[in-house]
């Protein structure tokens, strides 16, 4: 594997690899070791032309805790589009000798232009691009209901997942339904219909309009953020209709099933898609999701950078 | 291909190194085995239900994964993690003894020097090896060995353990030259 573009391109293996590899990242980065020499010498950037908190430190944290050194590159400000000026940048980190680089871009399919050319040489990961898929995120997500509700099995065979919210413009909803469909869960979408996108009937998931037939029975529910900045036009009439048939707050949690667990990617909009007390609930297993995501980027950085051909190989 | 260590031989060796081991750390009470993955991991469970059995005490038996410290990640496919457990007693100011099945080049212990330097600082560190094929590329050397078993190095040593494999068995495969 070279990189990591989307989880389209992804086996029911390889995704399982991963989440393996991060399972035993966690444990060794629990311990005693804090830093492992895996990646010494190796330079990673991380390119993001878009705004982002969790993913940009989350990638960093784990590129650091490998001993690889990091660049970070935001484009924030510059309002050149993409085609010459993503041809330079990589030009330029091909330059700098960048082996793997970290992209998050507001233009869908911008991680495999910029894979796909012969700009540079390193390792992609997609960290975000525009409305199509963030696979990091996925794989965190998947990572985290693995351990909640896995029973110690390597897929998710069995388990129910609402992803509910914004799913038209949500990367993350696209990438986990792919994902979780592939372990073996059943995605249930729940959106407003001018918050689901056209062909969404041809996605591995079912659909659903209200929330309320849908919560007591997953084992999973996944809020999506309302994604006001991407919103050109009227959506739903107002927040508090919004809120009140696609939200989720403490009257509706208490249908949930005993032991199911509520995720959002953040950053959270509180008292809109999700309320302030169930964010900070027991079933809220958000703040894992940020810990978790930074074993499953030193798991993706390790099987994207280690290796190369096998031929090479000594012994 | 032939058969270099048969099922008694393989118990016998274990139990010599496990005398060895007793003698010279002076008995059991500071030493610490860790296996490295795979077939280490289960030597290093059999070595030391013998060394309880002799001195009656329960031994600190763990494993050691090095994986991640390994110096030839850029040029090989990647490898699945295994698990490291050290055993709750740790490492610091203890005898520990590593335990693998085939040393060769000498990278793997010198990786598994590398890991355990991350996780404490032992008093001594020794290694126990099943075989020794020869042909290394560091100084490293075994405390403890099962057999010296020259090879070709265009040979493959194969370690079966019945934990794994279903049976015991060292062989060794393709011709010496």
């Amino acid at each position: 594997m070279r990189h990591l573009l989307s989880i389209a391109d992804l086996s029911k293996i390889e995704a399982i690899s991963i989440l393996d590899t991060a399972n035993e990242l966690a444990r060794v980065s629990d311990g005693a070791v804090k830093k492992l020499p895996t990646l010494r010498g190796r330079t990673i950037v991380n390119l993001f032309a878009e705004d982002s908190t969790r993913t940009r430190i989350s990638f960093e944290a784990a590129a650091k805790r490998l001993s690889a050194d990091v660049i970070n590159f935001s484009a924030k400000g510059s309002s050149v589009s993409k085609g010459e000026s993503l041809k330079d940048t990589a030009m330029t980190l091909q330059a700098m000798g960048a082996d793997a680089v970290v992209i998050r871009h507001s233009a869908s399919g911008a991680a495999q232009r910029l894979a796909d050319s012969q700009w540079m040489s390193g390792s992609v990961v997609n960290a975000g691009d525009g409305t199509h898929e963030h696979p990091s995120q996925a794989l965190l997500d998947a990572f985290t209901i693995r351990k909640h509700l896995g029973l110690g099995k390597s897929d998710l065979e069995g388990l129910s997942v609402a992803i509910v919210g914004d799913v038209l413009h949500s990367r993350v909803a696209r990438s986990n339904v792919l994902l979780l469909a592939k372990l073996g869960a059943k995605v249930t979408l729940v959106a407003p219909p001018t918050l689901l996108p056209v062909g969404v009937e041809s996605w591995p998931a079912s659909v659903s309009y209200d929330f309320d037939s849908v919560i007591p029975f997953v084992d999973v529910v996944m809020m999506l953020r309302v994604q006001q900045e991407r919103m050109t036009e009227m959506y739903f009439p107002n927040a508090r209709e919004y809120s009140r048939y696609f939200g989720l707050n403490s009257d509706r949690m208490k249908s949930m099933k005993p032991g199911a667990i509520v995720m959002h990617p953040g950053p959270m909009n509180r008292g809109l898609e999700i309320s302030a007390e169930v964010a900070d609930s027991s079933r809220s297993v958000i703040t894992e999701q940020v810990t978790n995501g930074v074993s499953v980027r030193m798991a993706i950085l390790y099987v994207l950078l280690t290796g190369g051909s096998l031929e090479a190989g000594g012994n | 291909m032939s058969v270099a260590l048969s099922a008694p031989d393989i118990k016998r060796a274990l139990t010599r190194i496990s005398h060895e081991i007793l003698e010279k750390n002076q008995g059991a009470s500071s030493i610490v085995l860790l296996g490295i993955p795979t077939r280490g991991a289960h030597l290093a469970q059999r070595i030391a239900s013998i060394i309880s059995e002799i001195e009656g005490v329960e031994i600190s038996c763990g494993t050691l994964d090095i994986t991640l410290f390994r110096d030839d990640l850029r040029l090989r496919a990647p490898k699945a993690i295994m698990p490291t457990s050290i055993p709750p007693s740790g490492v610091e100011n203890r005898d520990v003894i590593l335990i693998d099945d085939v040393l060769f080049s000498g990278r793997t212990i010198r990786s598994a020097l590398d890991a355990l330097g991350e996780i404490g600082r032992p008093r001594t560190v020794q290694l126990a090896a099943l075989v020794d094929r020869g042909h290394r590329e560091l100084p490293i050397k075994a405390d403890f060995v099962g057999k010296n078993l020259p090879t070709s190095k265009s040979q493959s040593v194969r370690v079966l353990l019945s934990e794994i494999d279903g049976r015991d068995e060292v062989s060794i495969e393709g011709e010496a030259n």
